[in-house]
């Protein structure tokens, strides 16, 4: 039992109560802001055309990163296409087909668990089944075919929660107008979702885009002075690239460092830009 | 037309299906592939041995140990900022911040989410690791401690979202009871808000223990890989090595089939078991609450 407070005493409470949670927000948001002001001021000097499309030489010591930045391009776009329609026929399936049964809580259970296992194992799953098991070797195939599964689960479940927001009158009089079970989704409850879709899709490439464990034993090369040739082929990427160059090469130029961190954050920032811009908009225009 | 029409809905249904079960397969299909790996370890080396507390694997000491106490101390203390912070910062958005305030803040927290965490070991190792050694008048300042405080700072994102949504589902109604009996807001927050949604905010900060031992690159690149058994507090300020860390510094350098590669796989397979059983906890407790819930509403 607490002693009771007298009025004043508990208006007091809650003005030094307020103060202290609002200062631990800031202390929480503050220095994310000032992350990504050091670096864009750190490294806009390293930024010229030279940079952003030569290749590296000297050891990685000068010229550009070219093969990094598009690399990372290949893996986002490679693994867009393996996680997109998979992640979103999944949430369709769970949004609009399943009914409560044990199976459907098992996959429920299974997109949590694939949500939650550390990146590195993701790597090392890559190694077993895509690049040794299956014979991708190292390459943008086996990478992206990693980065894919990872980015499932985001995808499944922004994707399903979008599509459950379409209220179900809209399913009940596209079927009484005659229309088919498959032709009401696509018309209908994927037009209306498809923004808040859009913005999961987006996020979840962003999250693959930024990652290295996954990568590093599957389709990561340290470095490769020229573009990759197929899916076959090894890549550089930015963020191996920036873990190479910052802890792996000796004498590394500073400034080249803080130019490949502000390629690389700049890259993951637009697309976060991007997914909060469509979702804000969707957000405005809903009607119901 | 007809008949093309229906043929086209069966082939559709069946791939949406398909696509259902896929994260079955995929869960299936990774615990797969860390146990095929993995289980030859038991083969080639003895358990004593991989319980010792020594990992040196050019003599073939695959001692285990440090590297658990390596990740549990590092965990321990990221969970140390992430959980007040998290928590506090939940609590601001979702009851105390204005509206433009919230609209602000929880685009830049879903920002930090998505910072990749190289970007954050790079500048731990730049700034935040030599601020700490000349701070703290250490050897060196890649220690657990710098892992610990970048780690949090990457496992809050997942705290603050979990834990904001479970106060936001606190009905209106109790909020509005409360200060309808006098309470102040603060009152009403830590007595009505807070205990309604406590279990969301326990899988809340599951969620982020959980993120916080699966994390990587960061680790890697400021915790000074030492695997040295971590026994007591001061390890805290001393270098140490975590299970993620050694995954990805050493498979890229052993032969494959060789023992040393089995012990690594078997270092994931133990990761994956830790995190299933840390999603299948968090996920429990939110499957309860929703019955109790549907049990007060029915």
């Amino acid at each position: 039992m607490r002693r009771a407070l007298l009025p004043i005493d508990r208006h007091i409470a809650q003005r030094v109560g307020f103060t202290a949670i609002t200062l631990m927000a800031f202390a929480t948001v503050l220095p994310i802001i000032a992350v990504v002001i050091y670096i864009l001021v750190q490294g806009l000097p390293a930024i010229s055309l030279e940079f952003l499309t030569g290749f590296p030489h000297d050891g990685m010591r000068a010229g550009g990163i070219l093969p990094a930045i598009i690399g990372t391009i290949y893996l986002t776009i490679g693994t867009a296409i393996f996680s997109v329609p998979l992640g979103i026929a999944a949430a369709i399936y769970l949004s609009e087909y399943a009914s409560d049964t044990p199976l459907t809580r098992t996959i429920r259970i299974a997109i949590i668990n694939l949500a939650g296992i550390p990146s590195v194992v993701y790597g090392l799953f890559g190694l077993g089944l895509f690049v040794l098991f299956l014979n991708f070797g190292t390459s943008i195939l086996a990478a992206s075919l990693t980065l894919s599964i990872m980015t499932l689960p985001v995808i499944i479940s922004t994707a399903e929660e979008s599509l459950r927001s379409v209220p179900q009158a809209f399913r009940t009089v596209s079927i009484s107008l005659g229309a088919t079970g498959w032709q009401t989704i696509r018309r209908i409850v994927l037009k209306e979702a498809l923004p808040g879709i859009l913005t999961g899709v987006i996020l979840g490439l962003e999250r693959a885009a930024g990652e290295t464990a996954p990568i590093l034993f599957t389709g990561a090369a340290f470095f490769l002075p020229r573009l990759p040739h197929s899916p076959f082929d090894a890549t550089m990427a930015l963020p191996y690239h920036l873990f190479v160059i910052s802890t792996q090469v000796p004498e590394m130029p500073i400034k080249i460092q803080y130019g490949t961190a502000l390629v690389l954050l700049v890259f993951v920032l637009t697309m976060n830009l991007i997914a909060t811009v469509i979702r804000s908009r969707a957000r405005a225009r809903r009607q119901w | 037309m007809e008949k093309s029409l229906n043929w086209h809905e069966f082939v559709i249904t069946r791939l949406i299906k398909a696509s259902g079960y896929s994260a079955i397969l995929f869960v299936a299909l990774i615990f797969f592939f860390l146990v095929r790996e993995g289980l030859p370890t038991f083969a080639e080396t003895s358990l004593s041995s991989l319980l010792s507390i020594r990992w040196y694997p050019i003599e073939d000491h695959f001692g285990i140990l440090p590297l658990l106490t390596g990740s549990l101390i590092v965990t321990i203390g990221a969970a140390l900022v992430a959980v007040p912070f998290g928590i506090g910062t939940a609590v601001y958005i979702s009851e105390i911040a204005p509206r433009w305030m919230r609209e602000i803040l929880k685009p830049l927290v879903e920002l930090l989410g998505g910072l990749p965490s190289v970007v954050l070991g790079f500048l731990g190792i730049l700034l935040l690791s030599p601020f700490i050694r000349v701070f703290l008048d250490l050897p060196t300042g890649l220690t657990a401690f710098t892992g610990s405080l970048l780690l949090g700072g990457i496992a809050v994102p997942t705290v603050v979202s979990v834990a904001e949504d479970a106060l936001d589902a606190v009905p209106r109604a109790y909020r509005e009871g409360a200060w309808a009996l006098g309470a102040t807001q603060w009152q009403t927050i830590w007595r009505v808000t807070f205990p309604a949604a406590r279990s969301g905010v326990l899988t809340a900060v599951m969620l982020g223990v959980g993120r916080a031992i699966g994390e990587t690159m960061t680790v890697m690149m400021v915790t000074g890989n030492a695997p040295v058994l971590a026994t007591k507090l001061g390890s805290l300020f001393s270098p140490v090595r975590t299970m993620t860390a050694t995954i990805a510094a050493e498979m890229g350098e052993v032969a494959n089939g060789s023992t040393h590669y089995h012990v690594l796989f078997f270092i994931g397979m133990v990761l994956f078991l830790i995190s299933l059983g840390v999603n299948i906890a968090a996920s429990s407790v939110v499957f309860r609450t929703k019955k109790r819930a549907e049990r007060i509403l029915s």
